[in-house]
Formats: C-alpha cells, structure tokens, sequence
C-alpha cells in the first residue's frame, strides 16, 4: 500500500494539514505588497530576536506537552532568569547596584548559575509532578506564583539595569552586515543551535524515544522497563533550563530587566507549538513544527502591528488563532473514526 | 411482510486504503441467535456499525422489518429497536447502575409543576424491573465501580434491552466472563429469544457458538461467504470457512524438553489482603507453564506483582538460585523476565507511535552507537527481522501501531519482549481477541520459545489453549494457588475443580 507521492500531492497534504500556516503566509505576502519596509532585513531580524526567545521557551514546554502535561510556570521562570542575569551582570561601579556584596562577575559564569537555578526549579516542579502525583496544570500554576511572588521580593520589584560593557557588547554583535543593514542579531544562533540539539535529542536519543512512549501511553511505558516518574522529572529539567536561556537572552536583548518581563509566554509557547503540530493528546509533536508554531504566531504579532492594529487587539486575535490551531488538530483525530 | 426482522445485502464500505465490506450481507430471523463469524479484520465490527448507525455505508440497503431504512446515528438505532453491547465496555464507574442504565434518557417529572427535574424513584425502580429481567439481583443505587466485569456486562445487556429491543448486537460478550457467568448469559439470551429478540452474537469461541446459535454467518475479508444452519456445521468446517483454508491443528505439536527448574517464586504475597497470598512455584527451562482460574482468582495481579508493576510485602523470587529484587518494571526486565500484559491497549501498545518506536522502546539501549545515538538502521533491522519471522502484516515500520489488527499489535508486542533476549516470559492472555489464523502462529512463537530454552508462564481463559500448549498447569482460586497439574492429565474438569476449590464464586 505503500505509494510513493508526487510532489504537488506532498504540497496539497501540507496545505490541508497545516491551514494556519498557509494563511499566515499569504497574509504576510499581502500585507508585504501593500505595506513597504515589511520585508526589509530589519524586519526580518526583529522577527527571528522575538521568534528566538519564544523558540527556546517553546523547546522547554514541548516536552511537557508531548508527555500530556504542561507548564504554565514558563514565561515566570523566563521572568525570574531574566532579573537574576540583571542583578549579576551590574557593573561593580553601578549605583543602584542590587547585589552589592558580589564582585562584578564573567557573564558565562552568570549565564551557568541562571542556568543553574532554572534546571533546580525545573526539578522541583518535576518531583511535584511525578513524585507527588500533582497534576501538571496545577502544579505548575502553583510554581508560577510562587516564581513571581520570589521574582518581586528580591528585585524590590524594581527595575534593574547598569550592565556590564562585556555583556551590552556581546548582545551587540552582529553578523552578515549588507549595505545599510547593519546585520543580524548574533544571538540568534543560539536558535538554531537549540534546534539543532533538541531535533536530535528527540529523534535520536533514548530520552527523545522515552519522552514519545510516555505521550503514547504512560503504563505501556512503565511496562516497558521505562522509569517514568525520573523521566518526567528530567523533562520538567530541562524545560527549566531552557526557560533560564531564554530569560538570559531576554535581559541582554532589552538591556534591562524586571519582574513583569515574560508574562504570558508560556501561553505563546504552548500556542506556538500546538499550532506547529504538538498533539493536545500526548505522544506527537517535532521540532521543525514547533518552529514553524512559533514563527507563524510572532509573524501575526509583527503582521498586526504593520497593519496598525490597537496592540490590544493583538490578544484577542492570538487567542483565536491558538483556539483554532487546537480545534483543526483535534478534527486530524476526530474525523479518522 | 418478510420472514427477516433486519437484512443487510450488498453493502460495501471503504476506509482510505482499504475495502473494509465488500457486498456483505446478514438477514436476521426474529427470536433466533445469528453468529456472526470471521477472523478479525473480517469486517464484522465494520458491518455492525453500520448497522447501528456509526458508520454511514458507501453502497447497499438495510430493510427492517420489511421496511427500506436509513440508519444515521445510534440514537436512531436504539429508537428502531437495535441495540448494541460493545466489545469494550464503557461504563461510568463513579455513577450508580440505574444512572448508567437509563443515560441519555432519564425519566422526568416536573417539580412544582414547572421545572424539569430527573425522576429518580421512577428510574431505580424501573433498573431494578429491568435487572430482574437479565437476572441480575443486585441493587440499583450501587455505583457501577464496585461491580465485577461480568456485572458490568450485565449491566450493558441490562441498558441495552431496556429500550423496547428487537435487534440485539453482542460484541465478543464472554471474552472477560467466567464459565459461571457465561451459563447466566445464555440463560438471558434464552429469555430474549423467547421474547422474540433478533440476537446478533459475535465470538471466537467456537464452543460457544455451536452451543448458543441458530444460524451462522461467515465473512471473510469483508466479503460475505455464507450462511448456515447452525445444526450442520462442525467447528473444522467453520474455521475453514474463516480462514479459507484448511487448518489441520489448532495447536502446534510441542518439541520443547522441559529441564531443570531455574524460576523460583516462594511464598510471595500482596500488599493487597484480597489479592494473591503465599503463592510458591517454580519453572523449569524449557518449560510451558499454564495458569488457570476464573476470573477474580488473581493471576494477573499475581504475575504483574512478579513483574514489579504491583506491589508485595513478602516473597522471594529466584532466578537460577540468585535471588532478585523486584520493585518495578526495570527490574524485572534487568533480570531478564519479560511480561506481556493481558490489556493491550491500556499497558501494551504506545497507540500513536509507529511500530518500530513500539518494538525496539523495552531494548533501545542496545541500539546505540557511541554511546548515545539511536543507530535507526539497528531498529529497522529489528523491525524487519520480526517482520520476517512473526509474518507481521504492516504497511512499514513507520505505520502507527494502533492501525494494525489485534493479531499483529499482539506480535510487535511479542517482538518487543524478544528483542531483549528474555529467559523467563510471562504471557497473559496472549490471544485475547485475536483471531484463529493469528492464534496458532502465536502458538507456534511460543511453542518455538520453549524450544529454545525459554521458561514460558501463560495465562488463559481458554480452557483449551491451557491443556492444548501446557507442560504443567497451575490452578488458582482466591488468590491462593490450589494445585498443579500435568498437562498431559489436563482436563476441563480437573482444573475445575481446583479453580473453584473455595467456592468462591
């Protein structure tokens, strides 16, 4: 039964699988014709910085997903990595320096201790998850007001700023100038290198393989030999590792930080990867799709502002088109009985 | 007015890639039972549904009661007077037995004159009428969670004539019922019949059908092959029919020498006090060791505590005088103990993945390379090795598992265990479900297993697929193992009567 298909079928299965997708971009190509400087580098390049924080939030939440929980705690602990890479890359001559008892510190040290604190929340959340048999809806939502609650003691919920010159000047650097295109984003490529690993951690790795059986089906799982509960525990890790990246990426691409960045980011994640094809239903769900996810939502963000819509709008639009992402996956299942 | 209460003819239904009913036909006679035969993927679940609404048919016509009828839904059905009880159950346990009865439909009344509230004097009152009529004593307002399997199944049948029913649909009725509460089942199978119930019964128990049928309808590849007098037919014929070839053994002759003991389980108990207590045996290698009992003897708890999947309090278990330590899954596999389960679906298959995520995820870490990549050529060759050697029919290794038929999930899950190169295998129910063809390929698996110095333990309900395939039977009842016999002096009475040494049931 096997058939090789063509490839206009290829492209007719991909249109109807992925409608939100195809939209997106006839909608960019329109407004594209209509509006000038919609593609222009410059545009391109705001789209991949925000598409880049998303992407690394939206990686750490897959997992979740795929093993049918989630994480509502993601855009908090984004928030508190974010403060934390603040307070510890202050210069040490900065007056309303927050740490002061601290020596003025390397950012890649800094960057290893946010990562540090991130995968420890992570693990906590896990073994709240699997240990203590707390349903992840909840338990997450609880971690999420704990995060913000420690995030607006120990800032003060002040502002932070006064970076160091090395850390404003890596988040500086650019690459691939063209004419007056001053270059993209260097930290872009922590994107891809993200992409990269998680494409083979997830398709390559016993982990990636373990994480798919459990979205299968949990018992069959456990039946097989495979230690769920430290499974699960790992996967909340490393979502709390990837949450701490991208919330060192968000203080160095605004050059500050507090305690009210990353609300509702992990509602962006989750979105972004229901829409690139993460079932709702567990075990389903790539890499390359939860990429496409996340462009296709920061595109209608960037689409929207083009066209001059009340910012307010946006949440209003974003929460039909996550509502509609889920309803057409849904139908994939529905319609096969 | 003709002699049929319901006939189906020609109908035909595709799903893509595959003709699931081509021109099948059934014709059913009021007050007689209406076997409905054919291995599975014969389309007869297929047909079923179209019958009752939940498939909608590309070609053909039903005509009920002389009437051409256009079945569009289960509630249409039901109101015609079709109803079915599904191979699954799907109960709401948390509710009572009247609540789940009369779902969907409960009787009303009107407080204060004007608001509509459901009438619950009414409705327990009529459950209990309509559990009188199935034989059922028990009471209405009990939740349907404490009841056993076969209660449940009561209960179905109990909902499913509750409506004014002239066709009824059993879907596999017996496969999870004790031979007790079989004969109760066709004690209201006898009743419906004289009520003049159009009974549609569908089941591989071939005893069964000879004993409960009037008449026999055979598909086979979703084409209608015949329809017989149930008085004529022998068990031979039937399977031939089926399979559309000779089977000249339903079991495969057994080669395999049992030697020395090498699995030794002592005294081991529950946490559970109702579940399995001081159980002791052992399995030689090489061994065939059948586990019999009636429903709620506790075997499977028994055989998932050895498994790690449920808890002990006390017991050793041995493997070749060492003794093991097992608390969960992991362990047992590490002692090299695998364990098919009996439900497929809820603790065997990971449904949305592919077959080869399926077969290799109990061994994945023998297919690394430098340590931490899955080398997918490995797998492929596993799937195809198994493939090859279980005959397993899959379009590739890519395809979800849940698309295959019982009988080939059933071998990937067989593949999955041998990949780790087990010494003991623990088989529970290994061909629930599963249709004749499959079942003694899977006999022949087993059998070769035990050939190759395997210690195989085997759960069955079939009576006869214990005596058939055992070296040695072990009987339990109550949680308590009440003796052993040799598989050569296995009878159905013999094991009976240890099964049912406590009288329990």
């Amino acid at each position: 039964m096997k058939t090789k298909k063509s490839i206009p079928q290829v492209i007719w299965a991909y249109i109807k699988g992925n409608p939100i997708v195809v939209m997106m971009v006839l909608l960019s190509l329109i407004v594209g014709c209509t509006i000038p400087n919609f593609f222009s580098l410059t545009n391109l390049n705001v789209l991949l910085g925000n598409t880049t924080i998303r992407f690394l939030i939206a990686l750490g939440v897959s997992g979740c997903l795929i093993t049918k929980g989630t994480d509502l705690s993601a855009g908090r602990q984004a928030a508190l990595a974010a403060t934390l890479t603040g307070v510890l890359v202050q210069r040490a001559d900065y007056v309303g320096r927050l740490f002061s008892w601290t020596p003025e510190m390397n950012m890649w040290v800094v960057l290893l201790i946010v990562l540090a604190v991130g995968t420890i929340i992570g693990l906590v959340t896990g073994v709240i998850i699997s240990y203590l048999n707390v349903p992840p809806f909840i338990a997450t939502l609880g971690i999420q007001t704990i995060v913000y609650g420690i995030n607006l003691i120990y800032t003060n919920a002040q502002p932070i700023g006064g970076f160091s010159q090395s850390f404003k000047d890596f988040f500086n650097w650019k690459f691939l100038s063209i004419g007056k295109f001053a270059g993209f984003s260097g930290y872009i490529l922590f994107a891809l290198f993200f992409g990269v690993l998680f494409w083979f951690l997830y398709n390559k790795t016993v982990h990636g393989k373990y994480m798919y059986a459990i979205g299968g089906n949990e018992n069959a799982a456990e039946v097989s030999g495979v230690n769920v509960r430290v499974k699960k525990t790992t996967i909340y890790m490393i979502a709390g590792f990837m949450y701490a990246f991208a919330g060192f990426l968000m203080t160095g691409k605004s050059g500050g930080a507090s305690a009210s960045m990353g609300v509702s980011y992990e509602l962006e994640a989750i979105a972004g990867c229901t829409i690139g094809g993460v079932s709702t239903t567990g075990g389903i769900g790539t890499v390359g799709g939860i990429l496409v996810g996340v462009l296709v939502f920061e595109l209608l963000k960037i689409i929207l502002q083009f066209v001059g819509a009340d910012p307010n709008f946006n949440y209003i639009v974003q929460g039909l088109v996550v509502i509609t992402a889920v309803a057409m996956d849904i139908r994939k299942y529905v319609a096969k009985k | 007015m003709s002699e049929y209460r319901l006939e189906m003819r020609g109908v035909c239904k595709s799903f893509p890639g595959v003709k699931a009913l081509d021109h099948a036909q059934l014709c059913l006679r009021p007050g007689k039972v209406h076997a409905l035969m054919g291995e599975n993927g014969a389309g007869k679940s297929t047909l079923m549904k179209c019958m009752f609404g939940i498939y909608k048919m590309d070609e053909g016509e039903i005509i009920y009661e002389g009437q051409k009828v256009n079945i569009r839904s289960p509630l249409e059905a039901r109101e015609m007077g079709i109803s079915m009880v599904h191979q699954e159950l799907q109960p709401i346990p948390a509710r009572t037995v009247g609540e789940n009865i009369f779902l969907g439909r409960y009787p009303m009344k009107k407080l204060l004159g004007v608001i509509p509230v459901v009438d619950h004097d009414k409705m327990y009152k009529d459950t209990d009428e309509l559990l009188k009529k199935v034989r059922m004593n028990f009471d209405s307002r009990q939740m349907l969670g404490e009841l056993s399997v076969s209660q449940m199944q009561s209960v179905e049948i109990a909902k499913a004539v509750a409506s004014n029913c002239k066709v009824l649909i059993l879907d596999e009725p017996t496969s999870s019922l004790t031979a007790n509460e079989v004969e109760a089942l066709f004690r209201i199978i006898e009743d419906l019949k004289a009520d003049g119930v159009s009974i549609v019964y569908i089941s591989h128990k071939m005893d069964e059908i000879l004993r409960i049928s009037d008449e026999v309808t055979i598909m086979r590849d979703g084409k209608y092959i015949g329809t017989w007098d149930a008085k004529e037919l022998t068990t031979d014929f039937i399977i031939s029919q089926m399979v559309g070839r000779e089977l000249t053994n339903l079991y495969p002759e057994r080669h395999n020498v049992p030697e020395e003991t090498v699995f030794e389980v002592e005294n081991f108990t529950s946490i559970n006090p109702k579940s399995f207590r001081n159980v002791s045996f052992g399995v030689r290698k090489g061994e065939i060791l059948g586990v019999a009992g009636l429903v709620g003897a506790q075997r499977t708890e028994l055989m998932e505590g050895l498994f790690g999947i449920r808890s002990h309090t006390t017991g050793t278990i041995r493997y070749r005088g060492k003794e093991c330590t097992i608390n969960r899954p992991k362990d047992a596999i590490d002692q090299g103990i695998a364990m098919l389960t009996e439900d497929r679906r809820a603790t065997g298959i990971l449904g949305v993945l592919s077959v080869a995520d399926n077969i290799s995820v109990a061994s994945l870490k023998k297919y690394l390379t430098g340590g931490i990549m899955i080398d997918d050529k490995k797998v492929e060759n596993l799937v195809q090795e198994n493939v090859r050697k279980m005959n397993i029919k899959t379009p590739s290794s890519k395809t979800q598992i849940q698309s295959l038929s019982g009988g080939n999930q059933q071998k990937v899950l067989i593949g999955r265990w041998l990949a780790n190169s087990p010494d003991v295998l623990i088989l529970d129910e290994p061909t629930r479900g599963i249709d004749v063809g499959a079942k003694y390929e899977i006999y022949c698996i087993i059998e070769e297993l035990a050939r190759a110095g395997k210690s195989i333990i085997m759960i069955s309900s079939e009576m006869a697929e214990l005596i058939g395939m055992s070296d040695r039977i072990m009987v339990m009842c109550d949680g308590r193992v009440t003796g052993f016999i040799d598989g050569k002096d296995a009878t159905q009475e013999n094991i009976m009567e240890l099964a049912t040494q406590f009288a329990a049931v």
